[in-house]
């Protein structure tokens, strides 16, 4: 997904002939065999997967195609992840992108702090997702967490009940990537040219005036480009709640890509079901990105 | 703004495509199987001790005892034990997938409840030859050894026993007025005690702990209860629950009791198994059925019972691990080498029942560490009384994160305890899968 920044920046070279095509083949060799291996030969593994009978400890034992699906499909915490999936990322996606715009009007227009505040808000960033949720396990543990004490007088749990859990959730996902948002969000407001903003403020346009005709409208394909990023990883998303919350409590907080997890190794263990889901999903998320790329393709292109 | 053409629906298809893919890929990676070479038997009765080095995983909560005989073997052998110990909640995932790409150690443990699916799944060499040539096959602990049999075939040994037993706090016991070298003989007593320890007011001092999030741990200390009421918790062939008897129902109403009184740490609500026994390992707890491996690592003066019925009785979950050398292992005799000194005295005696854990061969529960410590010769005695269930989805009935078991307790004891019934429904359509 290139952005028009870039487009802006990259005037187009002039055409050329370099080599033979022999040359051409052999510069996109790098790039090809690691499509190659990394992503097209996995993606057909799946597809294998989820057209045959493929437990997990014994193999593939040849094709059992429309079963998969329908044991999927059929499984009893498919609708329930599917519903908490779409709930939590439309949750994640508003107060990430909400926020991620916010700090970032904030650290523009703030001029002393402007460092301090980049790097406080960005530093969360630096710490793997994976690490941030451990961090955040202990900090809501109820024995060992520093909220301990305070657990015990009141009986609250972060992780207790299903709204909890969740919240507590999004709490550790909003502050390992409000700064990353931020800072996408800062590139696009660095790249609406400043004599707009002048001629705005020459006409007499408010703060506000100028925020909802100038700002957000010029910043749309920054916020097209956040949006599907945050759409696209909040519909995955595994490792927070894996490791915080396990799916629980009473498999409130299952997600699509841990009842794949599930169905592959917890249990089930049948990787055949787990491919018919992984394929379900992926399908699932070209049909959501082609939308959201149409929704925020600009008014003018057509 | 400037405008910036391209051609729209096959650049997107690609790029939704490789925005989605990457990460689902990750699932992918293995390979079909095949059965690996090599016999047992062929090194003879006593397995072959030329110096080779051999590996061998087990799962975190074993890793004191695995440690203990990996280098006592180590000590004494050409040969060279590999210990590699993985998380517990991981194991399951690497044994698949190394299975899948042929890859397995030479010897791995694996929860005794699992071994009957695995079995089945061909991960385990039949050993058949060799364990029929030991003196003692009688007195080998019986559950594991059936869990391991398949089709009249013996594929496993017992690795470590664990043995769910009511464990005490006699400190606490005296504080409360209880009689501190007097096990409670029911469920009803279980739960007076614990209200008594409660009833102290200690600071963060609880009656009784469990994990209320943690299937296994459940499995573990709630299915004895059933089994020493004189119930069964599933019929003989593992796929038809009957977890909604009346005793069954007596034991959850006993535990809503105690949760609804405050006599249970309140953190057991979400406790999902990594830290159920931290409470009384720490004397926060005045009693709980607790797994009998950690008696040597509780710090302080235990009393040590069977776990009681409604009406008393007394039963243990003979859990703990089985091993077994795996299909994918070309060093068979070498690992033959280390099940065979495994089982031995030196082994049984020497190692484990020295480190205050149960002996995997009855006519070894007798033995100089346990005439020292009654407590060892009580474990070994419940031993004989208790059960290990087998069923071929054990593993997404009782023990994953999300089975309905844990569906079952949850809502007998957290909430309204009158779901039962349709729960344990769930528990069977499951266990038929």
């Amino acid at each position: 997904m290139s952005t028009p920044i870039l487009a802006r920046t990259a005037p187009p070279p002039p055409r050329r002939r370099v080599g033979t095509p022999l040359t051409g083949w052999l510069y996109a060799a790098p790039t090809a065999i690691f499509v190659a291996l990394l992503f097209v030969l996995p993606l057909l593994v799946v597809g294998k997967m989820s057209i045959s009978d493929w437990p997990l400890l014994g193999g593939d034992k040849g094709i059992n195609f429309p079963d998969n699906f329908v044991s999927a499909v059929n499984n009893r915490f498919f609708l329930d992840s599917v519903v908490f999936t779409l709930k939590y990322t439309v949750l994640a996606t508003i107060l990430l992108i909400a926020l991620g715009l916010g700090l970032a009007l904030l650290v523009q227009e703030s001029t002393r702090w402007k460092g301090l505040l980049r790097t406080a808000f960005l530093i969360p960033s630096a710490l793997g997702l994976a690490s941030a949720s451990l961090l955040f396990y202990v900090l809501y543990s109820p024995l060992a967490g520093p909220f301990a004490e305070l657990s015990k007088a009141t009986g609250f749990t972060f992780l207790g009940t299903p709204d909890a859990a969740l919240w507590s959730t999004l709490f550790l996902i909003v502050w390992r990537y409000a700064g990353f948002y931020m800072l996408l969000m800062l590139v696009g407001l660095q790249g609406i040219p400043d004599d707009v903003y002048e001629a705005a403020r020459i006409d007499g346009a408010s703060r506000w005036q100028t925020f909802t005709g100038i700002t957000l409208p010029l910043l749309r394909p920054t916020l097209a480009l956040t949006t599907i990023l945050c759409v696209t990883g909040s519909l995955l998303a595994f490792e927070q709640f894996y490791i915080l919350t396990k799916g629980g409590p009473d498999n409130s907080t299952i997600t699509v890509v841990q009842l794949i997890y599930n169905v592959a190794f917890q249990g089930q263990n049948d990787l055949g079901v787990a491919g018919a889901l992984s394929v379900l999903v992926l399908i699932a998320l070209v049909i959501i990105n082609i939308g959201q790329l149409r929704a925020f393709r600009p008014a003018d292109e057509d | 703004m400037r405008k910036h053409n391209r051609s729209r629906s096959p650049f997107r298809v690609v790029a939704g495509l490789v925005t989605a893919g990457i990460l689902i890929a990750g699932v992918a990676g293995c390979a079909p199987t095949s059965t690996g070479s090599g016999d047992a038997a062929s090194g003879g009765p006593e397995g072959t001790d030329d110096g080779t080095t051999l590996t061998l995983w087990t799962r975190a909560p074993l890793e004191k005892q695995a440690k203990l005989l990996v280098d006592a073997y180590n000590g004494s052998h050409e040969n060279q034990v590999e210990l590699t110990v993985v998380p517990n909640d991981d194991y399951v995932a690497k044994v698949g997938a190394a299975a899948g790409s042929n890859s397995l150690p030479d010897l791995f443990a694996a929860d005794i409840v699992y071994v009957p699916n695995w079995v089945q799944q061909g991960l385990f060499q039949d050993l058949s030859t060799s364990i029929d040539g030991l003196s003692f096959k009688d007195s080998i602990n019986q559950g594991h050894l059936s869990a391991g049999t398949y089709e009249g075939k013996e594929h496993v040994l017992p690795f470590v026993l664990d043995l769910s037993m009511l464990f005490w706090n006699k400190d606490l016991f005296e504080q409360a007025g209880l009689d501190p070298e007097k096990a409670p003989a029911t469920m009803e007593e279980f739960a007076d005690a614990a209200k008594a320890v409660q009833a102290l007011n200690l600071p963060d001092t609880y009656g009784t702990a469990t994990g209320f999030n943690c299937g296994g741990c459940e499995v573990f200390t709630w299915f004895p209860s059933i089994w020493a009421s004189g119930d069964e918790v599933m019929n003989a062939e593992g796929t038809e629950s009957l977890l909604n008897g009346d005793n069954a129902k007596e034991i959850y109403a006993t535990w809503k009791d105690l949760w609804d009184s405050g006599a249970v740490l309140p953190s057991s609500k979400d406790e999902a198994g990594p830290t159920w026994t931290a409470g009384f390992t720490d004397g926060k707890v005045g009693l709980m059925f607790y797994p009998a491996t950690l008696l040597s690592s509780t710090p302080f003066d235990v009393g040590v019972a069977g776990i009681p019925g409604v009406d008393g009785g007394a039963s243990t979950f003979v859990g703990g691990d089985g091993i077994g050398i795996s299909k994918d292992s070309t060093h068979s005799p070498q690992a033959w080498n280390f099940l065979n000194w495994m089982m031995s005295e030196d082994a049984q005696v020497g190692v484990l029942a020295k480190d205050s854990d149960a002996t995997s061969r009855s006519d070894l529960a007798d033995n100089e560490y346990s005439s020292k410590d009654p407590r060892l010769i009580t474990i070994n005695e419940v031993a004989g009384n208790g059960d290990t269930p087998v069923a071929i989805n054990f593993q997404q009935a009782f023990n994953a994160p999300n089975s309905p078991w844990l569906t079952l307790i949850r809502n007998a004891v957290l909430g309204d305890g009158t779901t039962v019934d349709a729960d344990n429904d769930e528990i069977t359509a499951v266990l038929q899968q």
